[in-house]
């Protein structure tokens, strides 16, 4: 890198790349940016999307609706919820099974991997799969968001070819202190495995968190809808009359619909704005892991 | 107590702890993987859901026939490719190109920053995200007013409103919320060269444009080629969250790709069979399509997944 710095002017081509970024950047921030100061805004101003840098009128009404919202509030619950059993679930789920997966000695593991790459190749789809969660009772159940995604193949591959990289002599040495199997991947192998803990969690929670179409496609009960699925009713098909019923009648006939959308999307992205700054440092090491063997 | 068979039952035995980790496993595969394939054969029946599944009659390849000869079929297939073709050839290159303009910035904190806040898209929802594109795009939004002030269009346009615009909505909300995700990939493999390369180069007289070429380019381009594999046999299907969230009933004429087709087939109009019908044939293009991209890439660069 220094090396290379010494022969470098800057130039034209410089400016023009940092301003290339510098555009970059806005195009990526000044959405949320925008979502931001909306939400902001006072339902009055009930701001129909003109472009502006700060709020006309600083207001927390539109979140005192959204968070007064009972709907709204038990999405948020259910989506929460939804995220820490399942990431818990399919991490655990998914190192237990790559830890066998790993032993080079484990009988039959030539086909446990040949039953599992065919299903990277083939699969049912919506259609056959939607028949078999209503068969298994999952349709309209809360573990829907659970038990399908406990277990990816791709994710095992991962912390199998992790597993792999550490030292034998570790593990052995557990094993002549009369460690189990199941003892030396809990108390030696897991918690050497942290970076990719990390990672796959992380990816695990994003999707748990953001899916909406789970949520569309097997949930009819408004008691286990996830807020993202609330959301894309409110935003995509316009219903949100319980909310702009209960609005209406705090601040009047003008309707508040936009502020109120834009505080929702707040709320259902605060979290992954909040953890961002401190999850982002893993990205590219996760993304690496998950490249390699890939 | 037990008489064991051979010497593989006795070592099995012993690895019963490693055994009762991978099974569990395997049976979760058979149940949510092949299973589902199992329920494929409904697309050769008059499937009912109330009804045990081998009570339905099998009518061959009737819903293959039905399906083919529905116009709105070949419309999805069409808007389908149409939307892959866009962001097969115009959005592919964006992270190669904005991975190598990232790899050129001198300051390494500023790079940083860059490519942190890039990612960030990625991580929220499509609901958030189709959201702020639905507002932008409609009356009084923001893609209005820039296209007014800048003089491009002189009323209101309802884009999202407007069958036309569709596809390219779906490309540039996409290329706004995947591109610093789809460039690490390539930042990493960037990182991955030798450094000494580019001294040599530069010992040579190359300039910054043919040691980006020669040398960066070069050396990612197996990286590029399986991306392009993948991007290929991927061409059928769509982005069903982007899709379904942007989609309404004014542009569905250019906004139902297939895979919204199979959904609405079969979830809405309750049709599983022939649903499932487009499915498969779906799937088995799908992976033709793989062997086809990987064998072409690697007659033609050398590089290939399988």
């Amino acid at each position: 890198m220094d090396r290379r710095r010494r022969f470098r002017r800057i130039g034209g081509f410089e400016i023009c790349n940092t301003l290339l970024m510098l555009a970059v950047c806005f195009l990526t921030l000044y959405p949320m940016w925008f979502v931001l100061i909306n939400s902001l805004n006072a339902p009055q101003q009930a701001s129909l999307g003109t472009i502006n840098w700060f709020p006309a009128e600083l207001s927390l009404a539109s979140y005192s609706v959204v968070f007064n919202d009972k709907t709204m509030m038990n999405g948020f619950y259910i989506t929460t919820l939804r995220t820490v059993i399942g990431t818990a679930v399919h991490v655990l789920f998914t190192a237990i099974v790559a830890y066998g997966m790993s032993k080079s000695n484990l009988i039959g593991r030539k086909l446990y991997l040949k039953i599992a790459l065919i299903t990277m190749l083939f699969s049912g789809g919506l259609i056959p799969s939607f028949i078999l969660m209503t068969k298994l009772g999952l349709y309209d159940n809360f573990w829907v968001f659970i038990i399908p995604s406990m277990y990816t193949f791709f994710n095992m591959v991962i912390f199998m070819s992790f597993f792999r990289t550490i030292p034998d002599s570790l593990e052995e040495s557990a094993k002549v202190d009369g460690a189990s199997d199941y003892g030396v991947l809990f108390r030696i192998v897991l918690p050497n495995s942290m970076a990719v803990i990390a990672t796959i969690s992380l990816f695990s929670a994003v999707y748990h968190w953001n899916d909406y179409y789970q949520g569309v496609i097997y949930i009819r009960s408004q008691d286990i809808l996830p807020l993202q699925t609330l959301l894309y009713k409110i935003i995509a098909e316009n219903s949100m009359s319980f909310m702009q019923q209960q609005a209406m009648a705090q601040f009047g006939a003008r309707l508040p619909g936009n502020s109120i959308k834009f505080a929702s999307m707040m709320v259902a992205t605060l979290p992954i704005l909040v953890f961002y700054p401190f999850i982002q440092r893993f990205l590219v090491k996760g993304v690496m892991i998950g490249a390699i063997k890939g | 107590m037990f008489q064991y068979r051979s010497e593989q039952m006795k070592a099995l035995f012993r690895q019963w702890q490693l055994q009762s980790m991978v099974i569990p496993g395997i049976i979760w595969m058979v149940i949510f993987c092949y299973l589902p394939m199992f329920w494929l054969i409904i697309a050769f029946m008059d499937f009912s859901i109330a009804k045990p599944m081998l009570e339905s009659p099998f009518v061959g390849l009737k819903h293959f026939e039905d399906f083919v000869t529905d116009d709105r079929f070949w419309r999805s297939i069409r808007n389908t490719l149409g939307m892959s073709t866009l962001k097969l050839v115009l959005g592919f290159p964006i992270p190669i190109v904005f991975a190598l303009l990232l790899n050129e910035i001198r300051s390494l904190r500023f790079k940083r920053t860059v490519q942190t806040i890039s990612y960030l898209p990625h991580f929220i929802a499509w609901t958030i995200f189709g959201g702020i594109a639905l507002n932008w795009l409609g009356e009084g939004g923001v893609i209005n007013q820039l296209m007014m002030a800048l003089g491009l269009q002189e009323r209101e346009i309802l884009f999202n409103s407007d069958p036309k615009y569709f596809w390219w909505i779906t490309f540039f909300t996409d290329t706004l919320k995947e591109t610093g995700w789809s460039a690490i990939i390539y930042i990493a493999a960037i990182a991955g060269i030798d450094p000494g390369l580019y001294e040599a180069a530069e010992l040579d007289g190359a300039n910054r444009r043919q040691r980006m070429w020669h040398i960066t380019v070069q050396s990612i381009r197996p990286t590029i080629a399986i991306l392009f594999i993948l991007a290929v046999s991927g061409i059928l299907g769509s982005n069903f969250e982007q899709i379904f969230m942007l989609k309404n009933n004014m542009n569905m004429k250019m906004a139902e790709s297939l895979d919204l087709y199979i959904y609405n087939m079969g979830l809405v109009s309750g049709r599983h069979s022939f649903s499932t019908a487009v499915l498969f044939a779906r799937s088995i293009v799908a992976l033709a399509l793989l062997f086809l991209a990987n064998h072409t890439s690697k007659k033609l660069t050398g590089d290939s997944i399988f």
